[in-house]
């Protein structure tokens, strides 16, 4: 019995210290950011985030495009299935549009950047700790978050809901393709009505959404990074933490979000 | 005064003792060669120095500032004094090594690209690597990073060049270079340095003075003849290179003989 509590009570301290953390670091990357803005920061540093811009954002877009075309075709085939049966299939439309703007296009691409670059920024830092690269950075009087971190973050903040934005795209697309196989309505059409479906509150939540999942990847994984002690192994180690915590807080924050918006909706 | 001064300083890990009540000063203009075998702590003493980690007790004063209490804009102005080369060499993997030599010069100073391109140049030239700029640390050999490491350190024309275990995993002839280069750096620049080694033929090459560390404590420090002269047990296990605990013979052939037996019994 009193084994379990200790147990508890350990696993709850080793929680709280990381949220903790976790904390400590947005902070400390938020003090950091003016340093990577352009004209008024460090250009090195928005240079680095113009890199890190391509490297989460560019190089993400296929893989983005395609992913979120797959689930714009599952979710119009799996509401069709259904909604065939009360005669009500031009409720697809809504069902993508809504559910791409609101939920799904910022999820995914949050899943796709935890995979892609979450893993990357923790393996990246790691190492950096393991070869020492760290201490040299900060004996060579840079600061590691300024450095490393509010590159990363800004470039997130930017490219996160650009991605969420090309995502909604091209799973609404897909509903449109999925729409004019099985009804033969013309994609306009189809476009007219998902504008009619959709409202810029719509579009601003998944927006809000995008963020906070860009704030919870690049944290965690950088914390990861960070937290790195010891030689090569702890670093794969870090690499598969990182997407597995941040994809857990991701879906996580997106519930909270959700019942946040769902509230308020009501009122 | 002394440009290093370290005084009580006792460093504690999770209540293990790994430094305790050092005192060191190290004077303008010479070489002081930190000699210890692995575990002594000299590493410690080193990350307590370059302000990496801060102290239970004591402090550390270089050019007056004390390191373990003052400010982190104090301690960005004393590290800008300071040139380390790390054990590993440290360098920046994503950066050329021209780049990683030049990146104090461009963040720390308001100099002209062509002025820090002729300085970066002579740096790289003094330790022998100006054809060598343009490559990425992966494609150096071991003793190559080193000095490249050095040619960083230098960067800033600093006051005090701090080098760890310079000639680990080198070597003799490419160890023997780099003492050269250490002894041509003092002579060339008045440059104080710090050396952290465990190589006897090293440090006595290169030494103005030699502390020895065992166990967190400092045993001797002295002019080569003095250390050579000491009386001291350990000084004189190190100097002579006996092991501290050989092989127990009779205890490792009773235990051969229980397994043996134990064997046979099972069988």
């Amino acid at each position: 019995m009193a084994n379990a509590l200790e147990i508890t009570g350990k696993k709850t301290l080793s929680y709280a210290e990381y949220f903790g953390s976790l904390n400590i670091q947005l902070w400390a990357t938020l003090r950091a950011m003016p340093a990577a803005l352009p004209l008024v920061g460090n250009r090195h540093r928005w240079r680095a985030a113009i890199y890190q811009m391509l490297d989460i954002g560019v190089t993400a877009l296929p893989m983005v495009a395609l992913l979120a075309m797959c689930s714009g075709f599952i979710l119009a085939m799996q509401g069709a299935a259904e909604l065939r049966r009360f005669g009500a299939l031009h409720y697809v439309i809504d069902l993508v549009a809504v559910g791409f703007s609101r939920e799904l296009g910022p999820l995914i691409t949050a899943i796709a950047v935890s995979g892609r670059s979450g893993s990357a920024f923790a393996a990246e830092i790691g190492t950096m700790r393991v070869t020492e690269e760290i201490d040299a950075l900060k004996v060579m009087a840079f600061e590691p978050v300024e450095f490393l971190l509010a590159p990363k973050y800004l470039a997130a903040l930017i490219a996160v809901p650009c991605l969420t934005v090309v995502s909604n795209v091209f799973g609404i697309l897909a509903g449109g393709l999925f729409m004019f196989f099985s009804t033969h309505l013309s994609l306009p059409l189809y476009f007219h009505y998902v504008l009619t479906s959709i409202e810029l509150r719509d579009i601003v939540m998944g927006m809000i959404k995008s963020l906070a999942f860009a704030t919870i990847i690049v944290q965690v994984g950088c914390l990861e990074g960070f937290r790195v002690r010891g030689g090569s192994d702890a670093v794969g180690r870090s690499a598969t933490t990182a997407v597995v915590r941040s994809t857990f807080l991701v879906i996580v924050a997106d519930a909270i979000f959700t019942a946040i918006f769902y509230s308020i909706g009501k009122m | 005064m002394s440009i290093i001064s370290v005084r009580d300083l006792v460093v504690e890990y999770d209540g293990r003792r790994i430094l305790d009540g050092v005192n060191l000063d190290i004077e303008q203009g010479e070489i002081m060669v930190l000699l210890g075998g692995s575990g002594s702590g000299k590493s410690t003493l080193l990350r307590q120095i370059l302000g990496l980690e801060r102290p239970k007790s004591g402090s550390i004063f270089i050019k007056g500032t004390d390191m373990t209490r003052c400010s982190q804009a104090e301690l960005n102005r004393t590290r800008r004094s300071l040139g380390v080369a790390f054990q590993s060499g440290a360098l920046f993997n994503s950066l050329t090594i021209k780049e990683n030599v030049a990146l104090n010069l461009r963040e720390h100073t308001a100099l002209a690209p062509s002025i820090i391109d002729l300085m970066v140049w002579t740096k790289l030239a003094v330790v022998g690597l100006a054809d060598f700029g343009d490559l990425h640390p992966r494609e150096l050999s071991g003793g190559m990073k080193k000095r490249a490491a050095v040619a960083r350190a230098l960067a800033l024309d600093p006051e005090i060049l701090v080098l760890d275990e310079p000639s680990a995993g080198l070597d003799p002839i490419v160890a023997g270079e780099l003492d050269e280069l250490i002894l041509f750096l003092k002579g060339a620049l008045q440059i104080t340095g710090l050396v952290v080694t465990h190589e006897l033929p090293s440090a006595f090459r290169i030494a103005d003075r030699i502390a020895m560390l065992f166990k967190g404590k400092l045993l001797e420090v002295g002019t080569k003849e003095e250390i050579r002269a000491s009386q001291h047990p350990e000084v004189r296990k190190f100097l002579n290179r006996t092991a501290d605990n050989p092989v127990h013979a009779p205890a490792l052939a009773a235990y051969l003989e229980r397994y043996v037996q134990n064997q046979g019994a099972k069988s």
